[in-house]
């Protein structure tokens, strides 16, 4: 045993012992534990494969920095791979296990890769696996595949589950005055300043426990804190990460709600994904320590010394009984005594020399003395040093731990994609942030400040900051300088070895070591974001915490250049990585979209309505009696309306009231058809075009009164075609006088169609022989009310071509106005029917919908050229006829019928010529549907030239996707009744 | 998140907003020549830096908004109804 | 120049990976070039590769104002496909995944081009026709294309979301060449290719003025010096305006938008194709990289911008819509986001043209689908600028396109950019 839990030690809770599993076996720690903390308590020292060599990784700091100690929690549903164990809190029953292993991480066939790794070089995969080898002899991507399969498999780190996630998640929105990031000294401070002048503060803490880097002193006590900051009026919001500072101030949070207790309160979400809007943040977020690059830095039992001093002070853990500290700057010292009093052998390697420290006499001071190589393989046997002036004077340490301080980084990840340059500070060497111009303050060790007075200080200074900003009258601003230790640190980042291949690790994770960074510069990836992406340096889950600034520093060297003129890549967010469940919440499965219902869907759906998805709506697609099939029943229900009544929901049509005296001059300005003339009482069909004189949507709009119009829009375009009539009215014709209101969700509509549509219109409305032909014709427009006196709206209006009708009516009594109709149309032996009938019926009759409005349809295309009116100039009159849009060989809408009348075809058929079955062909087919009156199948679409130039022609259809091919004939779109008796009658 | 200050509505997430363009577009009349047509739709000057473009509040008050806002930084030096009439009165309202 | 092969790599694993060379020079600029291509992103450096190789063109040099592909190349989601319909655009994009499939061997550089199939997803019978209409133009091509009823899409990935979809999954249009590749490395090694023909690819030089007569380019003022030019190619989408109007040439049919792009932390296989949906307003592409982490990607942030990093609406939107298809991402953890800065064309559609100079040709517009593009960008790029005449399938990608009312939009989405993402 080597490490081991220290009575009197820790912040623990001693009296509840927590048992958990770690690979299958039974093990037991304290309530307050990390799961890491708990490992090192029992003495496991190997928790982790590192991702190419796959050695063995063990614990290697305390906290979001972590490369080694990544494993899997749980199992089934709720198994979550790559989890830092040294940020897991300990609960009863944790289940944990080792990852990217085979059988276990203790002993794992992958480590024969580890004797691999001289070809295993950075980037090696770019220059191979291409052909056959060993000279990539071939071609395509076959071989390459064939390594491609193996590579996949060995690659990644843990295993994800496949089940959907089954916990809950839930999004929170948060506004404050001051937001601080981190409850170190200096945050706390910042916190209480700003708090005292009564503003909003919160802090948040991604610990469990407040208190920063305070947590690893041994007298701290974080249970006050918490109480102190309330009183002061502080909003404490521990367990949750700031992960992102995004425009105007906007911080992502997440909370961890439950990933710390057993058997959670199902009521409660897993996690939480708060967006903080803050008028001024203050970033304290700290600063992490950094290792040394040497031979074999990577053995479990090396760890930054900071870490030793939190496993014992926090988690009662003495990490070693025979400790070596490696360092080259002065933060190590306290950690060294208090490991010593804990009762380890301490001894210290310093790389500078003349510095003053007061030691007791056990702890070994060697000045000078660099780590040169860890011995061992699975733990650490030794350490062999050298002097630092003269690395062949060697010699051999007997340990079982090696801390490492390389010196320390501020943390200033959350403002780095902000533009915000990082500054080097030669003396402390180290990057501290930049010039800031938005409302970001960046007070203590994350401004590169060491010391805890200084850090208070700079936290009650950066306070002052932000109050100026939100405008209360404060001093001057004057940070404390950046440092503060005694002796000044020693730029040690590598100790070269001539070994290859190179065991020294920058990149624990993706084992990147020193030798890489030299090949990425030998072959010319010199530029830090080459480097980085070449060698991986920084891209594994710490995102190069740890690994980074030796990365440059050692590619300064190469270069002869100062790590600020190598510079630095951009830290982007997250700062630790977010679940996609948190960032989702409660927009999952059905709740991804919200369900968009007419006020009639449940009568429909009482009514045997099948439904479909129509954009965010459902609406009733056919209505099955006796188990029909969808064919069997839509072809049923358009007989039916052709010979007797039918009756649709049409609710979701854009439904727009227009008023305003100029309500006529905008109609006429955005159809293409005229408007001006359009007698009260009477409705138009009309046509929209894009500026580009493009159709855009197509409807009717129906004159109620001399400044009022009633427009409806097709189901897809309500929304566009709102906003664009705001916007032409509220940027581009801002002298017209005239409103637009979206009464969409006001008005539920249904369609009466078929010969029998009038009668069954007068046994609903107040007066039976109110519905005439003279006094409702064709497009003419109703005010009316239903028999039971509800006022309703009537259009005789028709998409089927029958003689047919809409009626509109307050949706509050939408399933009251489907009660009447439904109840007489089955007195004249009607139907209800569906989306794929009404297809069916316009499709006969040649109409247009979204299905050949593509966007690149002109109003001629779709043989409505007549609708665009020369003697006016409209929204996109000018430009529908540029260039080519007027050419003659244009595909134009037509009608398409099988040659053989038994066959069928799809929708997205593309028509070819009979000899030339190929390229684009001479046209497509857009809708298609069985013809209950013809008896066979019938489509409409496009051909080049239109129905004049391939009248008699036989044409191929071709459907290769679907394995179809038929000969067709072109045909007038106007399949039934072309001359519109029907609806006239 | 952009935060926008909607002036009849106030601070809000730019998400309940839809962008709209350039707003420093001159739409040329509707029977203007092709031509013109043309350089309007189709041709943008794709400021790098402060532009003035529009903004609809499209899940709030429905107003369309001038926005004067740095597309490099995103930061906003100023807002204002399209319409000038009710600039005036959102204004006069602040 | 050592070739890549597993023989070198071997060799090199017994003399301390000590013998293999830069991989493309550092030159100084020299005074005068007789083609100068501005850009150093994949599009940039295949134009010179292509023009060195196919047109035995020398003296060229690609000018690069930072690291060479840190723009788009190295932002994107890697996805290569050639599903397009529009006259031209599918020849275009077919040309460049064939490209593609021998890209590795062409370059000696594994760009890892792994054709695993894109698999885009349709929810309703009229999202499968309009899918029909794209696949069956393909086949009528000669491309693979095919559709997968639901039953043969469950077999293919069965941890879709087929039980408690919002937009239930009925089947899907199937690309089995498609697949997607390893950006970095393309852009590698189009340079190393490119730079092994003799092609100057200067970094860090950032050009800051253009001098030029009425109707020519001269000389080009760089951050290192005023580098003379016979012809010059501008390949820099995202800043395309920037660059026009330093050459005096006034508005582009393009807008600057910002798209973001995430990747997770690295698990061990979870996905074995390129997944593509959109539906209810959402767009949503996802694959898995050879390193284990899930690339996705969404819509644009949907105003204009040249900020290289996103907003949170989006990065919300774009988990909301990877959980909708695939409920087990929820445990998996976003790593990395960021943005990048995309040429918004007018209708979707890129340009490779003529301008209004007559030494100066135009590459740009790419909007979303410039990293498939790349090589036969380079490739019709190149034929442009060595043959002064466009190949007859980029012969409609003009600036002149609009006034002539051609329409190559693939999804009619009308003249407003941002409506293209």
């Amino acid at each position: 045993m080597t490490s081991v839990r220290k009575d009197n030690y820790g912040k623990i809770n001693r009296d509840k012992a927590v048992s958990f599993t770690w690979d299958n076996k039974e093990y037991s720690g304290y309530e307050g534990d990390s799961l890491a903390s708990a490992l090192l308590a029992n003495d496991i020292k190997i928790v982790g494969r590192s991702f190419k060599y796959h050695r063995p990784r063990g614990v290697m700091s305390s906290g979001v920095e972590e490369s080694g100690a990544l494993v899997t929690i749980g199992s089934g549903s709720k198994r979550d791979p790559n989890v830092r164990a040294t940020t897991q809190e300990l609960y009863e029953g944790l289940d944990a296990k080792g990852q990217n292993a085979f059988p276990s991480v203790n002993f794992d066939f992958g480590g024969i890769n580890n004797y691999l790794g001289r070809f295993f070089a950075a980037g090696f995969y770019y220059k191979t696996f291409m052909g056959l080898p060993p000279f990539e002899w071939g071609k395509g991507t076959g071989i390459w595949m064939v390594f491609e399969k193996i590579i996949r498999k060995a690659a990644g780190m843990g295993k994800a589950s496949r089940e959907p996630d089954p916990d809950s998640y839930e999004h929170s929105n948060d506004f404050c005055d001051v937001l601080v990031v981190g409850s170190g000294p200096a945050g706390v401070a910042a916190a209480k300043e700003t708090a005292n002048q009564n503003l909003n503060v919160i802090l948040i803490e991604q610990d469990s426990l407040l208190g920063g880097n305070n947590l690893a002193d041994r007298k701290f006590d974080p249970s006050l804190l918490q109480k102190q900051l309330e009183s002061y009026g502080v909003r404490v919001m521990s367990r949750t990460t700031a992960f992102g500072v995004y425009d105007n101030t906007v911080v992502g949070a997440l909370e961890r709600v439950t990933d710390h207790i057993s058997n959670p309160n199902t009521s409660l979400p897993r996690q939480r994904f708060r967006t903080i809007r803050a008028k001024h943040i203050i970033l304290a977020s700290g600063a992490l320590e950094r290792h040394i690059a040497f031979n074999n830095n990577d053995i479990p039992g090396v760890m930054t010394a900071n870490a030793a001093r939190h496993y014992l002070n926090r988690y009662g853990v003495l990490t070693g009984k025979n400790i070596v500290i490696t360092t080259n700057n002065d933060s190590v010292y306290q950690t060294a005594i208090e490991l010593h009093e804990a009762g380890s052998k301490v001894t210290i390697l310093d790389s500078r020399k003349d510095i003053s420290m007061d030691l007791p006499k056990e702890i070994e001071l060697h000045l000078e003395t660099l780590p040169f190589s860890i011995n061992g393989s699975k733990k650490i046997q030794s350490l062999d040093v050298c002097k630092a002036k003269d690395k062949t004077n060697k010699y051999t340490i007997i340990c079982d731990q090696v801390l490492v301080s390389g010196g320390w980084s501020p943390i200033v990840n959350l403002v780095s994609h902000r533009g915000i340059e990082p500054v080097w500070n030669e003396e402390n060497l180290c990057f501290v942030p930049g010039d800031i111009k938005e409302n970001i303050t960046v007070v203590g060790s994350a401004r590169g400040i060491w010391n805890n007075d200084d850090c208070v200080e700079s936290g009650i200074v950066g306070a002052n900051e932000a109050m100026n900003t939100l405008g209360i009258d404060r001093k001057e601003i004057s940070f404390p300088s950046v440092g503060g230790w005694s002796n000044s640190i020693d730029a040690l980042y590598e100790v070269k070895s001539n070994k290859f291949p190179s065991k020294s690790f920058i990149d624990f994770q993706h084992d990147v070591t020193a030798e890489d960074v030299r090949l990425a510069h030998r072959e010319g990836f010199v530029s830090v974001e080459h480097l980085k992406r070449y060698t991986t340096l920084g891209m594994a889950n710490d995102q190069g915490k740890m690994g980074n600034i030796i990365g440059l520093s050692l590619m300064a060297e190469q270069l002869d250049k100062t790590i600020p003129e190598v510079g630095t890549t951009v830290f982007r967010p997250p700062y630790t990585p977010v679940p996609i469940g948190a960032l989702t919440g409660r927009n999952v499965d059905k709740h991804f979209r919200p369900l968009r219902v007419t006020p009639m869907h449940q009568w429909n759906i009482d009514h045997g309505a099948k439904m479909i998805d129509v954009g965010l709506y459902q609406r009733p697609w056919y209505y099955p009696e006796n188990n029909e099939t969808l064919s069997d029943s839509y072809i049923r229900e358009a007989t039916i309306v052709r010979k007797t009544v039918g009756i649709c929901d049409v609710t979701s049509l854009g439904k727009i009231a227009i008023q305003g005296p100029d309500a006529t001059e905008l109609v006429n300005r955005i159809y293409t058809n005229p408007f001006a003339k359009l007698p009260i009482g009477k409705a138009r069909y009309g046509i929209m075009l894009r500026d580009d004189g493009i159709v855009m949507d197509d409807g009717t709009s129906w004159r109620l009164g001399e400044n009022e119009y009633f427009m409806t829009t097709s189901t897809a375009a309500a929304a566009k075609v709102m906003s664009w009539l705001e916007e032409l009215l509220q940027t581009r014709w801002t002298d017209l006088k005239v409103n637009v209101t979206s009464v969409s969700e006001q008005w539920a509509g249904a369609a009466i169609a078929g010969p029998k549509s009038r009668d069954v219109l007068n046994e609903c409305v107040f007066d039976p022989n109110e519905i005439t032909n003279e006094n409702l014709p064709f497009m003419g427009v109703l005010q009316t009310k239903l028999k039971d006196g509800t006022p309703c709206r009537v259009v005789r209006i028709s998409f089927s071509g029958e003689l047919a009708y809409e009626m509109y009516i307050e949706s509050d009594y939408a399933h009251g106005m489907m009660d009447i109709l439904w109840e007489n149309a089955q007195k004249y032996d009607g139907c209800l029917y569906g989306l794929e009938a009404l297809g069916a019926l316009r499709v006969e009759k040649g109409h247009v919908t979204a299905a050949e409005l593509d966007g690149r349809v002109t109003i001629d295309d779709a043989g409505l050229g007549k609708m665009a009116s020369t003697k006016k100039s409209y929204i996109g009159s000018a430009m529908r006829k540029r260039g080519v849009l007027s050419a003659d060989d244009r595909e134009m809408l037509v009608g398409f019928f099988p040659i053989n009348e038994k066959e069928t075809f799809n929708a997205g058929t593309i028509v070819c010529e009979k000899n030339q079955i190929e390229g684009q062909g001479v046209g497509r087919i857009t809708s298609v549907t069985h013809s209950p009156e013809l008896g066979h199948w019938i489509g409409i679409g496009f051909v080049k030239g239109g129905l004049e130039k391939w009248k008699d022609i036989t044409l191929v259809g071709a459907d290769p996707v679907r394995d179809k091919q038929m000969e067709i004939k072109v045909v007038s779109p106007h399949m039934i009744d072309p001359e519109g008796k029907r609806m006239y009658a | 998140m952009i935060r926008i200050k909607c002036p009849y509505c106030g601070e809000r997430d730019h998400s309940e907003f839809t962008y709209g363009s350039d707003a420093s577009i001159k739409y040329p009349a509707l029977d203007a020549p092709e031509s013109e047509w043309t350089q309007a739709i189709f041709f943008r000057e794709n400021i790098r830096g402060m532009q003035k473009e529009t903004w609809h509040h499209t899940n709030g008050c429905r107003l369309w908004l001038e926005v004067e806002r740095s597309t490099i930084t995103h930061e906003i030096k100023s807002v204002k109804a399209c319409h000038p009439q009710i600039e005036k009165i959102t204004k006069s309202k602040l | 120049m050592t070739r890549f092969n597993a023989w070198n790599v071997f060799k090199n694993g017994f003399t301390g990976q000590k013998n293999w060379d830069r991989q493309w020079r550092d030159p100084e600029p020299k005074k005068e070039y007789d083609i100068i291509v501005v850009g150093g992103g994949l599009h940039g450096l295949a134009t010179a590769y292509y023009l060195a190789k196919n047109h035995n063109k020398k003296n060229i040099a690609v000018l690069e104002k930072g690291w060479i592909g840190g723009g788009n190349a190295g932002r994107n989601t890697t996805i290569v496909r050639s599903n397009y319909m529009m006259p031209g655009n599918h020849e275009f994009y077919e040309h460049s995944l064939k490209l593609w499939e021998n890209l590795s061997h062409d370059l000696n550089y594994n760009v890892m081009f792994s054709q695993r199939a894109h698999v885009s997803l349709f929810h309703s019978p009229s999202a499968r026709d309009d899918a029909a209409r794209r696949y069956n133009i393909m086949r009528l091509h000669g491309t693979d294309g095919e559709l997968w009823n639901l039953d043969t899409l469950k077999n293919n990935i069965p941890h879709l979301n087929y039980d408690n979809a919002r937009f239930p999954i009925l089947g899907a249009a199937v690309q089995k060449r498609a697949g997607n590749a390893r950006h970095d490395s393309a852009v590698w090694g189009y340079a190393r290719a490119a730079d092994s023909l003799g092609v100057d690819i200067l970094q860090n030089c950032k050009v800051t003025g253009v001098q030029r007569s009425q109707s020519n380019i001269e000389s080009l003022e760089t951050s290192r010096g005023t580098i003379k030019a016979k012809k010059v190619g501008f390949a820099v989408a995202g800043h395309t305006s920037v660059l026009w109007q330093m050459a005096g040439l006034g508005n582009l049919p393009i807008e600057s938008h910002k798209l973001q792009a995430f990747v997770t932390e690295s698990v061990k296989p979870l996905l074995d194709h390129v997944v593509v949906y959109g539906v209810g307003g959402a767009h949503f592409y996802i694959s898995q990289s050879d390193k284990g982490s899930m690339v996705f990607g969404g819509d644009l942030d949907w105003y204009k911008s040249y900020a290289q990093r996103g907003n949170l609406p989006i990065v919300q939107d774009s988990a909301e819509a990877a959980m909708a298809i695939m409920p087990c991402l929820g445990r998996i953890r976003l790593l990395r986001h960021w943005a990048g800065v995309m040429d918004m064309s007018m209708d979707g559609s890129f340009f490779i043209c003529k301008t209004p100079l007559s030494n100066l040709y135009l590459n740009a517009g790419w909007n979303y689908g410039g990293f498939k593009a790349s090589p036969a960008s380079g490739w019709y790029f190149a034929d442009l600028i060595a043959n002064e005449q466009p190949h007859k399938h980029v012969q409609n990608h003009n600036l002149e396109r609009f006034e002539k009312g051609i329409n190559i939009d693939e999804r009619g989405a009308g003249p407003d950019p941002k409506l293209h993402g």
